[in-house]
């Protein structure tokens, strides 16, 4: 996993008609989901001067989809992550049965059958049902396990960043801790000792990737917590809790989205590189072990290789070019620096 | 405070705060591993196709696995404060002479990784910045993105199809062609052309890293006053890049290099496995495999220790570069 801090850099500064904070401010408010609710809460924080305050909540805005969807880079990863995503609900329906089920004649090349789209593999096995029931693994590795990485790295950084104090030098010793034994070393370890399954599988990368958000929430919250709304919602008596998850953590969400987005893609490349190796269910196909099956015929049949890989790189693109988009759209600190 | 004296400030405070961490590391990795179903008499056994209760037990005994856990934990603390890793069963050898073979490949692998990722980083992130917003900027920026978004295992099966098997220009696995007996020159290229493949498998993320971090870097001290100075003294756009904007700029990405030893590592395991490559992230994964657990545990234990040699190294560099940079 790579250092999610700087995922946004490199396209920010060149779309200087993106700049997010000039179109988000109008008032209509159709549809409002949380993906709204966040760039109004960075809206508030990033025009300084109308802070939220502990009792006016942030009104959702639309903005944040919009200004996705009109940035080429990030509409195009959103309509690839889709399709993927539309492939993975549909294949139980298209592909009925068990995609590791013997379908047809071995080896077939892609192209030369029309009930085999993308060949068979060396034990004709049809190579389009495994990648489509591969991408339901695929997703649904990569989403569970950011999502349990995200959790673990909120609520460590959060009470690190809020109480500060001793609490937050253990904590932090505890990120360094996990950031120094070498993470795809751990998480290989820790599938193996308890057997590779789709749950383990799942919690070994959350347990292996929580530091850096960890880092980036822990920022966050020790430049917020002293400022006006959180000391007016200490006024008013609120709790440890409600401060933290209610007043702080919406304010917090920008650079935390952003980094989900990067989590996912490299919870993916985690799970396909670990199933490549055979560390993956072996009840369930996913693309990475059908690139490890493939690579015994990489001399003759090298698309068993070549096709699941592009299944990969175009996923994992799709969701780095919308952490690009969305990272537009929230931080706009990153496209000012030019 | 002079610089030489912050900088053994700093390796003092670093090395006094790395003691714990390891030892705690080094409790966490021990017991994590007892965890596992399974041990090293079992999958031998398991292998060799016979397994009664007594060479079971031989083997347990033999391998220190016959006694509970905790007088483990103390016989291989004792082993470690006699500066032993313990003894591999599997390879008939102590653990740190195991892993001794083992280092130079992972090291030359990983360096020359990072010479890549380095050079070519830098190089697509300066065109990047100075070109920033038009054609060529758009085209690497994508580029990058896709570097960044490829598993390494993946690019180096298809740079194994196209340059080994289609062209036939590089080998596919090994780090020499065995049983060959050259030298000089020939032997010389027979190592760098077994080295390329690998290395550039492992390095192309890094490259992508790299040459975003140098064009975001490079971007923001475009806009810092010595390079205003700079233009209005009259230097060209040219010295201006080079000897200002650049210079400042690569402090980040030699920080982010640093840091990035354990992440290299981790790709490394892959990366060795796919060239055959014989360097530590294989052991690693075959010592998982196989139960080898003190030469896991070695290798655990080691790459921590370089991880944190790492970080302090980076600490000291960048203190040394820009005086700035207070020494907590």
């Amino acid at each position: 996993m790579v250092d999610t801090s700087l995922a946004g850099g490199g396209l920010a500064a060149a779309r200087p008609d993106q700049r997010p904070n000039a179109p988000v401010g109008s008032a209509d408010r159709e549809g409002s989901g949380p993906v709204l609710q966040i760039a109004s809460a960075q809206a508030a924080r990033v025009g300084g001067r109308e802070v939220p305050s502990a009792v006016a909540r942030p009104i959702a805005r639309p903005g944040t989809l919009r200004i996705l969807l009109r940035n080429p880079a990030a509409a195009v990863g959103l309509a690839i992550l889709f399709t993927v995503a539309v492939v993975a609900l549909l294949a139980p329906l298209v592909f009925p049965g068990d995609p590791l089920d013997i379908a047809g004649p071995a080896l077939l090349r892609p192209g030369t059958n029309a009930a085999f789209p993308f060949g068979t593999d060396s034990l004709g096995r049809n190579v389009a049902a495994g990648l489509a029931h591969g991408a339901r693994i695929t997703l649904t590795i990569g989403l569970a396990a950011a999502g349990l990485g995200l959790l673990i790295g909120v609520l460590v950084g959060s009470v690190a960043g809020y109480f500060g104090g001793r609490l937050d030098d253990l904590l932090v010793k505890l990120t360094e801790i996990f950031q120094t034994v070498p993470p795809f070393v751990l998480m290989i370890v820790l599938v193996a000792i308890f057997q590779p399954t789709v749950p383990t599988i799942i919690t070994a990368i959350g347990i292996v990737s929580w530091p850096g958000v960890a880092r980036v929430v822990r920022a966050e919250f020790r430049s917020l917590r002293n400022k006006d709304f959180v000391v007016a919602a200490r006024g008013l008596g609120f709790g440890h809790r409600r401060i933290i998850f209610r007043e702080i953590l919406p304010n917090a969400l920008p650079p935390i989205i952003v980094t989900a987005s990067v989590m996912v893609a490299g919870a993916i490349l985690a799970e396909s590189a670990m199933s490549f190796l055979g560390l993956s269910d072996a009840n369930a196909v996913s693309w990475g072990s059908m690139i490890g099956m493939g690579r015994e015929q990489i001399r003759t049949a090298w698309y068993l290789t070549a096709i699941p890989g592009i299944a990969i790189v175009l996923t994992v693109l799709a969701l780095n070019l919308i952490g690009d988009g969305l990272n537009d759209a929230l931080n706009p600190r990153l496209s000012r620096s030019r | 405070m002079s610089n030489g004296t912050r900088v053994l400030k700093a390796l003092r405070r670093s090395t006094l705060q790395a003691i714990p961490t390891l030892g705690v590391i080094l409790v966490l990795n021990f017991f994590l591993l007892r965890l596992a179903p399974g041990d090293a008499a079992e999958v031998m056994a398991g292998e060799q196709g016979v397994a009664t209760e007594e060479s079971m037990a031989a083997m347990r005994k033999l391998f220190g696995l016959d006694i509970p856990v905790l007088d483990q934990f103390v016989a291989y603390i004792n082993n470690l404060l006699h500066f032993s890793l313990g003894y591999s069963p599997r390879y008939g050898m102590q653990v740190e002479d195991l892993i001794a073979q083992r280092l130079p490949g992972s090291i030359l692998l990983m360096g020359v990784a990072l010479v890549f990722a380095l050079g070519i980083g830098i190089f697509i992130g300066t065109v990047m910045a100075r070109y920033v917003g038009r054609l060529p900027d758009r085209i690497l920026s994508v580029v990058s993105l896709v570097f960044y978004s490829v598993p390494g295992f993946w690019i180096g099966l298809m740079m194994v199809v196209l340059f080994s098997v289609t062209l036939g220009w590089l080998p596919s696995g090994s780090d020499q062609t065995i049983g060959a007996d050259y030298s000089g020159l020939e032997w010389l290229w027979d190592r760098v052309s077994h080295l390329i493949l690998p290395a550039l498998s492992l390095s192309l993320v890094f490259i992508a890293i790299y040459a975003r971090l140098t064009r975001a870097s490079m971007l923001e001290s475009q806009g810092q006053d010595y390079v205003r100075t700079a233009a209005a003294k009259g230097l060209s756009p040219r010295a201006i890049t080079f000897r200002h904007v650049l210079r400042n700029a690569l402090l980040p990405v030699t920080t982010m290099a640093g840091l990035h030893f354990g992440t290299l590592l981790g790709g490394a395991v892959v990366v060795e496995t796919v060239f055959s490559w014989p360097g530590l992230g294989r052991l690693a994964f075959e010592s998982i495999m196989r139960r080898d657990f003190n030469v896991l545990l070695g290798i655990l234990l080691l790459s921590s220790i370089l991880v944190m040699i790492a970080n302090v190294i980076t600490d000291l560099v960048q203190a040394w570069l820009d005086p700035r940079i207070e020494v907590r």
